[in-house]
């Protein structure tokens, strides 16, 4: 079930008081985060998220077309480096 | 026969039918479809007369995104999540399942045919 409207889209606020205070320095720096279930919102675009996947912070670049899907999504949580015995194995 | 939306031919059969055959046009948008035409959904797609197909044909091209432009829609929405990096286009990658479904078995639409593993271990009861 999707989120209700009236609240709108979910950001951490801490990560949004964050971005928001970049955006007026101007500065590029990584801003990291734990909160993998916040949206991306537009004033994001351009900048440089750091995503915790659970072991380490991956820098994801926010563009335009991620507006809209969650940070947890382009930090993966899982490494699959083939089964046991394949020839090409750690190939990705 | 009634040549609709360029390639498809539907024929004998009952026009809420007969539309379906349209990639993009399933029972529902058919029935619409035909009510918004003012043609009898039971009426076969051979008893169509000229002006009936041409109000179809416009109801259609005016209200429907089908065949060839909803196929590249279709697929340009699957690029962009590839091009993105989220996790579902990742998924869409590999030809795995998308929507998180259990791959430990079955999921054969997405991986394809079975491909037998040589010598695998057989799980070794009690």
């Amino acid at each position: 079930m999707s989120r209700s409207l009236k609240k709108g889209p979910y950001i951490h606020y801490k990560l949004e008081k964050k971005v928001m205070e970049l955006l007026e320095s101007k500065k590029k720096t990584v801003v990291k985060t734990w909160s993998r279930g916040s949206m991306i919102s537009p004033d994001f675009v351009g900048q440089t998220i750091a995503v915790h996947n659970g072991n380490k912070f991956i820098p994801v670049y926010i563009t335009e077309n991620m507006v809209g899907h969650k940070l947890g999504e382009f930090a993966p949580t899982r490494i699959f480096r083939g089964h046991a015995g394949n020839k090409d194995k750690g190939k990705k | 026969m009634a040549r609709i939306a360029g390639i498809d031919i539907p024929k004998n059969k009952r026009g809420e039918i007969g539309l379906t055959y349209i990639f993009g046009i399933g029972r529902s948008n058919a029935q619409k479809i035909l009510d918004l035409a003012g043609v009898d959904r039971n009426k076969k797609v051979q008893d169509w007369d000229d002006d009936e197909q041409n109000k179809i044909r416009t109801i259609i091209n005016d209200n429907f995104k089908i065949e060839g432009a909803l196929r590249s829609e279709v697929q340009m929405n699957i690029k962009r999540l590839m091009d993105i990096g989220c996790y579902r286009g990742i998924r869409h990658r590999l030809g795995l399942p998308v929507r998180g479904q259990s791959t430990k078995n079955n999921a054969r639409t997405r991986k394809g045919r079975k491909k037998t593993v040589a010598n695998k271990k057989k799980a070794t009861k009690g």
